[in-house]
Protein backbone atom coordinates (compact mmCIF):
# COMPACT_ATOMS: atom_id res chain seq x y z
CA UNK A 1 0.00 0.00 0.00
CA UNK A 2 2.98 2.28 0.65
CA UNK A 3 5.92 2.41 -1.67
CA UNK A 4 8.99 4.63 -1.49
CA UNK A 5 10.97 4.88 -4.71
CA UNK A 6 14.46 6.38 -4.51
CA UNK A 7 13.23 8.80 -1.85
CA UNK A 8 15.90 11.44 -1.16
CA UNK A 9 15.96 14.72 0.67
CA UNK A 10 18.63 17.36 1.11
CA UNK A 11 18.57 20.42 3.35
CA UNK A 12 20.86 22.84 1.52
CA UNK A 13 24.00 20.79 1.08
CA UNK A 14 23.15 18.30 3.83
CA UNK A 15 21.82 15.00 2.52
CA UNK A 16 19.44 13.60 5.12
CA UNK A 17 18.18 10.56 3.23
CA UNK A 18 19.51 9.06 0.04
CA UNK A 19 17.49 6.85 -2.32
CA UNK A 20 15.38 5.02 0.20
CA UNK A 21 13.38 2.18 -1.35
CA UNK A 22 10.71 0.48 0.68
CA UNK A 23 7.47 -1.38 0.15
CA UNK A 24 4.96 -1.83 2.91
CA UNK A 25 2.03 -4.20 2.52
CA UNK A 26 -1.47 -3.63 3.84
CA UNK A 27 -1.75 -4.48 7.54
CA UNK A 28 2.00 -4.75 8.11
CA UNK A 29 3.74 -3.23 11.12
CA UNK A 30 7.10 -1.96 9.92
CA UNK A 31 9.65 -0.49 12.31
CA UNK A 32 12.32 1.79 11.00
CA UNK A 33 15.36 1.87 13.21
CA UNK A 34 18.66 3.64 12.80
CA UNK A 35 21.32 5.64 14.59
CA UNK A 36 20.44 9.20 15.56
CA UNK A 37 20.67 11.60 12.66
CA UNK A 38 19.88 8.95 10.06
CA UNK A 39 17.04 10.98 8.59
CA UNK A 40 14.26 8.92 10.22
CA UNK A 41 12.12 11.96 10.87
CA UNK A 42 12.80 13.37 7.42
CA UNK A 43 11.56 10.10 5.98
CA UNK A 44 8.38 10.23 8.04
CA UNK A 45 7.73 13.86 7.23
CA UNK A 46 8.12 13.19 3.52
CA UNK A 47 5.56 10.39 3.70
CA UNK A 48 3.17 12.57 5.69
CA UNK A 49 3.48 15.31 3.07
CA UNK A 50 4.83 17.79 5.65
CA UNK A 51 7.92 18.38 3.54
CA UNK A 52 8.38 17.96 -0.17
CA UNK A 53 11.24 15.52 -0.75
CA UNK A 54 13.90 16.80 -3.13
CA UNK A 55 14.07 13.49 -4.96
CA UNK A 56 12.12 10.30 -5.54
CA UNK A 57 8.45 9.53 -4.97
CA UNK A 58 6.12 8.35 -2.26
CA UNK A 59 3.32 6.17 -3.57
CA UNK A 60 0.28 5.50 -1.46
CA UNK A 61 -2.04 2.87 -2.92
CA UNK A 62 -0.17 3.35 -6.19
CA UNK A 63 -0.77 7.09 -6.32
CA UNK A 64 2.02 9.66 -5.78
CA UNK A 65 1.64 11.70 -2.59
CA UNK A 66 1.19 15.42 -3.07
CA UNK A 67 0.50 17.42 0.08
CA UNK A 68 -0.89 15.63 3.13
CA UNK A 69 -2.59 12.42 2.03
CA UNK A 70 -6.03 11.38 3.22
CA UNK A 71 -6.27 8.28 5.38
CA UNK A 72 -3.04 8.94 7.15
CA UNK A 73 -2.40 9.91 10.75
CA UNK A 74 0.78 10.72 12.62
CA UNK A 75 1.61 10.19 16.29
CA UNK A 76 4.55 12.37 17.28
CA UNK A 77 7.01 11.84 20.12
CA UNK A 78 6.23 15.21 21.64
CA UNK A 79 2.68 14.66 22.82
CA UNK A 80 2.76 17.83 24.92
CA UNK A 81 3.35 19.92 21.81
CA UNK A 82 1.14 17.92 19.50
CA UNK A 83 -2.00 18.01 21.68
CA UNK A 84 -3.92 21.27 21.94
CA UNK A 85 -3.81 22.55 25.52
CA UNK A 86 -6.96 24.63 25.09
CA UNK A 87 -9.02 21.57 24.28
CA UNK A 88 -10.21 18.68 26.44
CA UNK A 89 -9.03 15.18 25.61
CA UNK A 90 -12.37 14.52 23.90
CA UNK A 91 -12.12 17.65 21.75
CA UNK A 92 -8.50 16.86 20.85
CA UNK A 93 -9.44 13.39 19.68
CA UNK A 94 -12.52 14.64 17.84
CA UNK A 95 -10.83 17.52 15.99
CA UNK A 96 -9.41 15.61 12.98
CA UNK A 97 -12.83 14.03 12.45
CA UNK A 98 -14.00 17.35 11.05
CA UNK A 99 -12.15 16.25 7.94
CA UNK A 100 -14.49 13.28 7.79
CA UNK A 101 -17.50 15.58 7.61
CA UNK A 102 -19.04 14.24 10.81
CA UNK A 103 -21.37 16.37 12.90
CA UNK A 104 -20.61 17.21 16.52
CA UNK A 105 -22.58 14.32 17.99
CA UNK A 106 -20.93 11.68 15.83
CA UNK A 107 -17.50 13.21 16.34
CA UNK A 108 -17.93 13.06 20.11
CA UNK A 109 -19.20 9.49 19.93
CA UNK A 110 -16.25 8.36 17.80
CA UNK A 111 -13.78 10.25 20.03
CA UNK A 112 -15.28 8.68 23.14
CA UNK A 113 -15.02 5.20 21.61
CA UNK A 114 -11.35 5.79 20.80
CA UNK A 115 -10.65 7.05 24.32
CA UNK A 116 -12.31 3.93 25.70
CA UNK A 117 -10.00 1.79 23.59
CA UNK A 118 -6.94 3.40 25.13
CA UNK A 119 -8.43 3.17 28.62
CA UNK A 120 -9.15 6.86 29.08
CA UNK A 121 -12.94 6.94 29.04
CA UNK A 122 -12.91 8.55 32.47
CA UNK A 123 -10.56 11.36 31.44
CA UNK A 124 -12.46 12.66 28.40
CA UNK A 125 -13.15 16.03 30.01
CA UNK A 126 -9.58 16.53 31.25
CA UNK A 127 -7.15 18.89 29.60
CA UNK A 128 -3.74 17.66 28.43
CA UNK A 129 -1.92 19.63 31.12
CA UNK A 130 -3.95 17.87 33.78
CA UNK A 131 -2.64 14.48 32.61
CA UNK A 132 0.57 12.49 33.00
CA UNK A 133 2.85 12.01 29.98
CA UNK A 134 1.64 8.47 29.43
CA UNK A 135 -1.98 9.60 29.47
CA UNK A 136 -1.25 12.38 27.01
CA UNK A 137 0.38 9.98 24.59
CA UNK A 138 -2.66 7.70 24.94
CA UNK A 139 -4.79 10.64 23.90
CA UNK A 140 -2.55 11.14 20.84
CA UNK A 141 -2.93 7.48 19.97
CA UNK A 142 -6.70 7.71 20.46
CA UNK A 143 -6.76 10.71 18.15
CA UNK A 144 -5.05 8.69 15.43
CA UNK A 145 -7.34 5.70 16.03
CA UNK A 146 -10.54 7.73 15.89
CA UNK A 147 -9.50 9.08 12.51
CA UNK A 148 -9.28 5.46 11.28
CA UNK A 149 -6.38 5.99 8.91
CA UNK A 150 -5.23 3.20 6.63
CA UNK A 151 -1.65 4.16 7.39
CA UNK A 152 -0.46 5.19 10.84
CA UNK A 153 2.91 6.88 11.10
CA UNK A 154 4.56 6.97 14.52
CA UNK A 155 7.63 9.10 15.15
CA UNK A 156 9.40 7.75 18.24
CA UNK A 157 5.98 7.58 19.89
CA UNK A 158 7.19 6.10 23.17
CA UNK A 159 10.45 8.01 23.45
CA UNK A 160 9.28 10.45 26.12
CA UNK A 161 7.57 8.16 28.62
CA UNK A 162 8.95 5.99 31.41
CA UNK A 163 9.86 2.34 30.84
CA UNK A 164 6.67 0.82 32.29
CA UNK A 165 4.41 3.17 30.38
CA UNK A 166 6.42 2.46 27.27
CA UNK A 167 5.75 -1.28 27.48
CA UNK A 168 2.08 -0.64 28.15
CA UNK A 169 1.81 1.68 25.16
CA UNK A 170 3.65 -0.76 22.87
CA UNK A 171 1.15 -3.49 23.72
CA UNK A 172 -1.77 -1.10 23.44
CA UNK A 173 -0.66 0.00 19.99
CA UNK A 174 -0.22 -3.57 18.77
CA UNK A 175 -3.59 -4.61 20.16
CA UNK A 176 -5.74 -1.79 18.82
CA UNK A 177 -4.01 -1.57 15.47
CA UNK A 178 -4.38 -5.30 14.86
CA UNK A 179 -8.05 -4.84 15.74
CA UNK A 180 -8.43 -2.10 13.09
CA UNK A 181 -6.22 -3.82 10.52
CA UNK A 182 -4.11 -0.69 10.27
CA UNK A 183 -0.77 -0.49 8.50
CA UNK A 184 1.85 1.02 10.78
CA UNK A 185 5.21 2.60 10.10
CA UNK A 186 6.92 3.14 13.43
CA UNK A 187 10.16 5.04 13.72
CA UNK A 188 12.38 4.37 16.70
CA UNK A 189 15.99 4.42 17.78
CA UNK A 190 15.34 1.55 20.16
CA UNK A 191 16.50 -1.78 18.72
CA UNK A 192 14.53 -3.84 21.27
CA UNK A 193 11.35 -1.98 20.56
CA UNK A 194 11.70 -2.37 16.80
CA UNK A 195 11.96 -6.15 17.10
CA UNK A 196 9.20 -6.42 19.71
CA UNK A 197 6.67 -4.28 17.85
CA UNK A 198 7.49 -4.94 14.19
CA UNK A 199 6.49 -7.57 11.68
CA UNK A 200 9.49 -6.23 9.84
CA UNK A 201 12.46 -4.16 10.88
CA UNK A 202 14.06 -1.83 8.36
CA UNK A 203 17.47 -0.49 9.32
CA UNK A 204 18.70 2.86 8.06
CA UNK A 205 22.37 3.82 7.91
CA UNK A 206 23.88 7.00 9.29
CA UNK A 207 23.17 10.17 7.29
CA UNK A 208 22.61 10.19 4.41
CA UNK A 209 20.15 7.53 5.50
CA UNK A 210 19.63 4.60 3.22
CA UNK A 211 18.23 1.11 3.78
CA UNK A 212 20.97 -1.26 4.97
CA UNK A 213 18.81 -4.06 6.31
CA UNK A 214 15.28 -5.36 6.01
CA UNK A 215 14.47 -8.21 8.37
CA UNK A 216 11.28 -10.17 8.77
CA UNK A 217 10.42 -10.75 12.40
CA UNK A 218 9.05 -14.24 12.94
CA UNK A 219 7.93 -14.39 16.50
CA UNK A 220 4.90 -16.22 17.81
CA UNK A 221 1.96 -13.97 18.66
CA UNK A 222 0.39 -12.55 20.63
CA UNK A 223 3.58 -10.93 21.85
CA UNK A 224 4.25 -10.60 25.51
CA UNK A 225 6.69 -8.21 27.15
CA UNK A 226 8.35 -10.93 29.29
CA UNK A 227 7.84 -14.04 27.20
CA UNK A 228 8.65 -12.68 23.77
CA UNK A 229 11.73 -10.88 24.92
CA UNK A 230 13.30 -14.08 26.34
CA UNK A 231 12.81 -16.15 23.19
CA UNK A 232 15.99 -17.19 21.40
CA UNK A 233 14.63 -15.84 18.13
CA UNK A 234 14.04 -12.43 19.74
CA UNK A 235 17.53 -12.31 21.21
CA UNK A 236 19.11 -13.29 17.88
CA UNK A 237 17.09 -10.75 15.92
CA UNK A 238 17.87 -8.02 18.38
CA UNK A 239 21.59 -8.73 18.02
CA UNK A 240 21.23 -8.76 14.26
CA UNK A 241 19.46 -5.41 14.16
CA UNK A 242 21.91 -4.02 16.69
CA UNK A 243 24.86 -4.92 14.45
CA UNK A 244 23.21 -3.35 11.43
CA UNK A 245 22.48 -0.16 13.34
CA UNK A 246 26.14 0.03 14.35
CA UNK A 247 27.16 -0.46 10.74
CA UNK A 248 28.60 -3.99 11.12
CA UNK A 249 28.12 -6.78 8.59
CA UNK A 250 25.23 -9.05 9.49
CA UNK A 251 25.60 -12.69 10.53
CA UNK A 252 23.26 -15.06 8.79
CA UNK A 253 22.56 -17.66 11.42
CA UNK A 254 18.93 -18.59 11.17
CA UNK A 255 17.62 -15.11 10.57
CA UNK A 256 16.07 -14.27 7.28
CA UNK A 257 17.78 -11.27 5.74
CA UNK A 258 16.41 -9.75 2.60
CA UNK B 1 -1.42 38.47 33.86
CA UNK B 2 -0.98 39.86 37.34
CA UNK B 3 -2.99 37.84 39.78
CA UNK B 4 -4.68 39.85 42.50
CA UNK B 5 -5.24 38.02 45.75
CA UNK B 6 -7.15 39.09 48.82
CA UNK B 7 -4.12 40.09 50.89
CA UNK B 8 -2.49 42.28 48.23
CA UNK B 9 -5.84 43.90 47.43
CA UNK B 10 -6.33 44.72 51.11
CA UNK B 11 -2.85 46.26 51.38
CA UNK B 12 -3.49 48.34 48.28
CA UNK B 13 -6.72 49.65 49.75
CA UNK B 14 -5.04 50.43 53.06
CA UNK B 15 -2.26 52.32 51.23
CA UNK B 16 -4.72 54.35 49.19
CA UNK B 17 -6.93 55.13 52.20
CA UNK B 18 -3.84 56.15 54.19
CA UNK B 19 -2.73 58.62 51.52
CA UNK B 20 -6.23 60.09 51.26
CA UNK B 21 -6.40 60.55 55.05
CA UNK B 22 -3.00 62.30 55.08
CA UNK B 23 -4.04 64.63 52.23
CA UNK B 24 -7.36 65.39 53.93
CA UNK B 25 -5.60 66.22 57.22
CA UNK B 26 -3.01 68.37 55.44
CA UNK B 27 -5.77 70.30 53.69
CA UNK B 28 -7.70 70.84 56.89
CA UNK B 29 -4.54 71.96 58.72
CA UNK B 30 -4.11 74.70 56.12
CA UNK B 31 -1.35 73.25 53.93
CA UNK B 32 -3.00 74.91 50.94
CA UNK B 33 -5.88 77.25 50.17
CA UNK B 34 -8.88 74.96 50.12
CA UNK B 35 -10.92 77.64 48.38
CA UNK B 36 -8.73 77.05 45.33
CA UNK B 37 -7.80 73.36 45.63
CA UNK B 38 -10.64 71.51 47.38
CA UNK B 39 -10.27 68.97 50.16
CA UNK B 40 -10.09 65.24 49.39
CA UNK B 41 -13.47 64.68 51.04
CA UNK B 42 -15.08 67.37 48.87
CA UNK B 43 -13.65 65.87 45.68
CA UNK B 44 -14.79 62.35 46.60
CA UNK B 45 -18.24 63.68 47.45
CA UNK B 46 -18.42 65.44 44.05
CA UNK B 47 -17.27 62.30 42.26
CA UNK B 48 -20.11 60.41 43.96
CA UNK B 49 -22.60 63.08 43.03
CA UNK B 50 -21.44 63.08 39.42
CA UNK B 51 -22.60 59.48 39.09
CA UNK B 52 -26.20 60.69 39.41
CA UNK B 53 -25.73 63.97 37.56
CA UNK B 54 -27.59 63.71 34.19
CA UNK B 55 -25.27 66.20 32.48
CA UNK B 56 -22.18 64.24 33.47
CA UNK B 57 -23.81 60.91 32.63
CA UNK B 58 -24.55 62.04 29.06
CA UNK B 59 -20.87 62.94 28.70
CA UNK B 60 -19.70 59.72 30.31
CA UNK B 61 -21.92 57.62 28.05
CA UNK B 62 -20.54 59.45 25.03
CA UNK B 63 -16.92 58.84 26.05
CA UNK B 64 -17.51 55.20 26.87
CA UNK B 65 -19.30 54.60 23.56
CA UNK B 66 -16.42 56.21 21.67
CA UNK B 67 -13.98 54.12 23.68
CA UNK B 68 -15.84 50.86 23.00
CA UNK B 69 -16.15 51.58 19.28
CA UNK B 70 -12.45 52.51 19.09
CA UNK B 71 -11.52 49.23 20.78
CA UNK B 72 -13.72 47.23 18.38
CA UNK B 73 -12.22 48.96 15.34
CA UNK B 74 -8.73 48.35 16.77
CA UNK B 75 -9.41 44.63 17.20
CA UNK B 76 -11.01 44.35 13.75
CA UNK B 77 -7.92 45.86 12.12
CA UNK B 78 -5.02 44.71 14.30
CA UNK B 79 -5.90 41.06 14.91
CA UNK B 80 -6.31 40.01 11.24
CA UNK B 81 -3.30 42.14 10.27
CA UNK B 82 -1.23 40.60 13.07
CA UNK B 83 -2.26 37.06 12.08
CA UNK B 84 -1.25 37.76 8.49
CA UNK B 85 2.07 39.38 9.40
CA UNK B 86 2.82 36.66 11.94
CA UNK B 87 2.19 33.83 9.51
CA UNK B 88 3.64 35.32 6.33
CA UNK B 89 7.26 36.15 7.12
CA UNK B 90 7.98 38.12 3.90
CA UNK B 91 4.97 40.37 4.57
CA UNK B 92 6.24 41.08 8.07
CA UNK B 93 9.73 41.87 6.77
CA UNK B 94 8.25 44.25 4.19
CA UNK B 95 6.02 46.09 6.66
CA UNK B 96 8.27 46.11 9.74
CA UNK B 97 10.15 49.37 8.92
CA UNK B 98 6.84 51.13 8.34
CA UNK B 99 5.52 49.87 11.69
CA UNK B 100 8.69 50.95 13.49
CA UNK B 101 8.35 54.41 11.90
CA UNK B 102 4.65 54.93 12.59
CA UNK B 103 4.50 53.41 16.07
CA UNK B 104 6.47 56.10 17.98
CA UNK B 105 4.45 58.96 16.46
CA UNK B 106 2.31 60.20 19.34
CA UNK B 107 -1.34 59.95 18.49
CA UNK B 108 -1.92 63.31 20.18
CA UNK B 109 0.28 64.95 17.55
CA UNK B 110 -2.13 63.75 14.90
CA UNK B 111 -5.17 65.42 16.48
CA UNK B 112 -4.88 68.75 14.56
CA UNK B 113 -4.58 66.84 11.28
CA UNK B 114 -7.43 64.48 12.08
CA UNK B 115 -9.67 67.42 13.05
CA UNK B 116 -9.31 68.73 9.50
CA UNK B 117 -10.08 65.34 8.00
CA UNK B 118 -13.30 64.62 9.90
CA UNK B 119 -16.34 66.79 10.34
CA UNK B 120 -17.85 64.31 12.79
CA UNK B 121 -16.19 64.56 16.23
CA UNK B 122 -16.87 60.92 17.17
CA UNK B 123 -15.10 59.68 14.05
CA UNK B 124 -12.19 61.97 14.81
CA UNK B 125 -11.91 60.69 18.39
CA UNK B 126 -12.16 57.05 17.29
CA UNK B 127 -9.44 57.56 14.70
CA UNK B 128 -7.07 59.10 17.23
CA UNK B 129 -7.73 56.35 19.78
CA UNK B 130 -7.40 53.56 17.20
CA UNK B 131 -4.08 54.92 15.99
CA UNK B 132 -2.63 54.62 19.48
CA UNK B 133 -4.37 51.38 20.49
CA UNK B 134 -3.50 49.53 17.29
CA UNK B 135 0.15 48.88 18.12
CA UNK B 136 -0.07 46.81 21.29
CA UNK B 137 -2.66 44.54 19.68
CA UNK B 138 -0.75 44.26 16.40
CA UNK B 139 2.63 43.57 17.99
CA UNK B 140 1.22 41.11 20.53
CA UNK B 141 -0.69 39.26 17.82
CA UNK B 142 2.46 38.93 15.70
CA UNK B 143 4.44 37.59 18.65
CA UNK B 144 1.58 35.32 19.70
CA UNK B 145 1.39 33.80 16.23
CA UNK B 146 5.17 33.29 16.23
CA UNK B 147 4.93 31.55 19.57
CA UNK B 148 2.54 28.88 18.28
CA UNK B 149 4.37 25.56 18.25
CA UNK B 150 5.27 24.41 14.72
CA UNK B 151 4.50 20.84 15.75
CA UNK B 152 0.97 21.86 16.75
CA UNK B 153 0.46 23.20 13.23
CA UNK B 154 2.09 20.18 11.58
CA UNK B 155 -0.12 17.82 13.54
CA UNK B 156 -3.22 19.34 12.00
CA UNK B 157 -1.60 19.50 8.56
CA UNK B 158 -0.74 15.82 8.79
CA UNK B 159 -4.45 15.11 9.18
CA UNK B 160 -4.94 16.85 5.85
CA UNK B 161 -6.16 20.26 7.05
CA UNK B 162 -5.40 23.22 4.79
CA UNK B 163 -3.64 26.47 5.78
CA UNK B 164 -6.95 28.25 6.48
CA UNK B 165 -8.08 25.58 8.95
CA UNK B 166 -4.66 25.54 10.60
CA UNK B 167 -4.83 29.33 11.04
CA UNK B 168 -8.33 29.21 12.49
CA UNK B 169 -8.04 26.09 14.64
CA UNK B 170 -4.44 26.24 15.87
CA UNK B 171 -2.79 29.60 15.26
CA UNK B 172 -5.67 31.79 16.44
CA UNK B 173 -6.44 29.89 19.67
CA UNK B 174 -2.71 29.40 20.34
CA UNK B 175 -2.03 33.12 19.98
CA UNK B 176 -5.21 34.14 21.84
CA UNK B 177 -3.59 34.72 25.28
CA UNK B 178 -1.09 37.15 23.73
CA UNK B 179 -3.82 38.86 21.71
CA UNK B 180 -5.90 39.26 24.88
CA UNK B 181 -2.99 40.92 26.68
CA UNK B 182 -2.61 43.27 23.71
CA UNK B 183 -6.30 44.14 23.86
CA UNK B 184 -6.06 44.84 27.59
CA UNK B 185 -3.17 47.24 27.02
CA UNK B 186 -5.04 48.81 24.10
CA UNK B 187 -8.12 49.36 26.30
CA UNK B 188 -6.15 51.58 28.69
CA UNK B 189 -4.44 53.43 25.86
CA UNK B 190 -7.76 54.02 24.09
CA UNK B 191 -9.50 55.60 27.10
CA UNK B 192 -6.55 57.99 27.53
CA UNK B 193 -6.74 59.05 23.88
CA UNK B 194 -10.51 59.43 23.86
CA UNK B 195 -10.40 61.83 26.82
CA UNK B 196 -7.34 63.62 25.42
CA UNK B 197 -9.00 64.24 22.05
CA UNK B 198 -12.09 65.53 23.87
CA UNK B 199 -9.91 67.91 25.89
CA UNK B 200 -7.94 69.19 22.91
CA UNK B 201 -10.56 69.28 20.16
CA UNK B 202 -13.62 69.96 22.27
CA UNK B 203 -17.11 69.04 21.16
CA UNK B 204 -20.56 68.81 22.66
CA UNK B 205 -20.32 65.68 24.79
CA UNK B 206 -17.61 63.67 26.49
CA UNK B 207 -15.85 63.55 29.84
CA UNK B 208 -13.00 65.63 28.40
CA UNK B 209 -15.51 68.26 27.29
CA UNK B 210 -17.12 68.17 30.73
CA UNK B 211 -13.72 68.75 32.37
CA UNK B 212 -13.04 71.70 30.03
CA UNK B 213 -16.41 73.25 30.93
CA UNK B 214 -15.73 72.74 34.67
CA UNK B 215 -12.35 74.40 34.14
CA UNK B 216 -13.92 77.49 32.57
CA UNK B 217 -16.21 77.67 35.60
CA UNK B 218 -13.14 77.37 37.88
CA UNK B 219 -14.72 74.23 39.44
CA UNK B 220 -11.64 72.29 40.50
CA UNK B 221 -13.79 69.93 42.60
CA UNK B 222 -15.75 68.84 39.51
CA UNK B 223 -12.62 68.60 37.35
CA UNK B 224 -10.80 66.35 39.81
CA UNK B 225 -13.98 64.38 40.54
CA UNK B 226 -14.53 63.63 36.84
CA UNK B 227 -10.86 62.71 36.42
CA UNK B 228 -11.06 60.26 39.32
CA UNK B 229 -14.08 58.61 37.71
CA UNK B 230 -12.12 58.12 34.45
CA UNK B 231 -9.36 56.48 36.46
CA UNK B 232 -11.79 54.23 38.29
CA UNK B 233 -13.36 53.22 35.00
CA UNK B 234 -9.91 52.28 33.67
CA UNK B 235 -9.22 50.13 36.74
CA UNK B 236 -12.61 48.43 36.41
CA UNK B 237 -12.13 47.56 32.74
CA UNK B 238 -8.62 46.29 33.39
CA UNK B 239 -9.83 44.10 36.26
CA UNK B 240 -12.63 42.67 34.12
CA UNK B 241 -10.25 41.86 31.28
CA UNK B 242 -7.71 40.26 33.64
CA UNK B 243 -10.48 38.13 35.15
CA UNK B 244 -11.60 37.14 31.66
CA UNK B 245 -8.05 36.18 30.67
CA UNK B 246 -7.53 34.13 33.82
CA UNK B 247 -10.73 32.26 33.13
CA UNK B 248 -10.35 31.72 29.38
CA UNK B 249 -6.64 30.97 29.31
CA UNK B 250 -6.25 28.67 32.25
CA UNK B 251 -4.39 26.34 29.89
CA UNK B 252 -1.84 29.04 29.12
CA UNK B 253 -1.17 29.78 32.78
CA UNK B 254 -0.93 26.07 33.52
CA UNK B 255 1.61 25.66 30.75
CA UNK B 256 3.68 28.76 31.39
CA UNK B 257 3.64 28.07 35.13
CA UNK B 258 3.87 30.96 37.55
CA UNK B 259 6.02 32.94 35.11
CA UNK B 260 3.17 34.94 33.57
Amino acid sequence: MLELVDLSHTYGSYRAIDRVNLKVAQGEVVCIVGPSGCGKSTLLRSIAGLIKPTGGTVLLDGKPVDGSPENLAVVFQDYSRSLYPWMSALANVGLPLRRRGLDRKRRDAAAMAALEQVGLAGAAAKFPWEMSGGMQQRVSIARALAYQPKLLLMDEPFGSVDAQTREELEDLTLRVCAHHGMTILLITHDVDESVYVGDRVVVLSKAPGTVVGDLTVQLPGPRDQIHTRELDAFVRLRAEVGRLVRGMTPHRNGVETR
Amino acid sequence: MPKVNGASLLRGLIGTAGLLVVLEAAGRLGAWDTERLPLVSTVLLRAGELLTDPEFLVSARSSLTTWALALLVTIAIAVPAGLLLGMVKPAEVAVRPLIEFLRPIPSVALIPLVILLYSETTHMRITVAVYAALWPVLINTIYGVRDVDPLAKETLRSFGFGPGSVAYRVVLPGAAPFIATGIRLAASVAIVLVVTSELIAGGIEGIGVYITIAQSGNRLDLMIGATILVGLFGILVNALLVAGENRLFRWHRARAGAAT
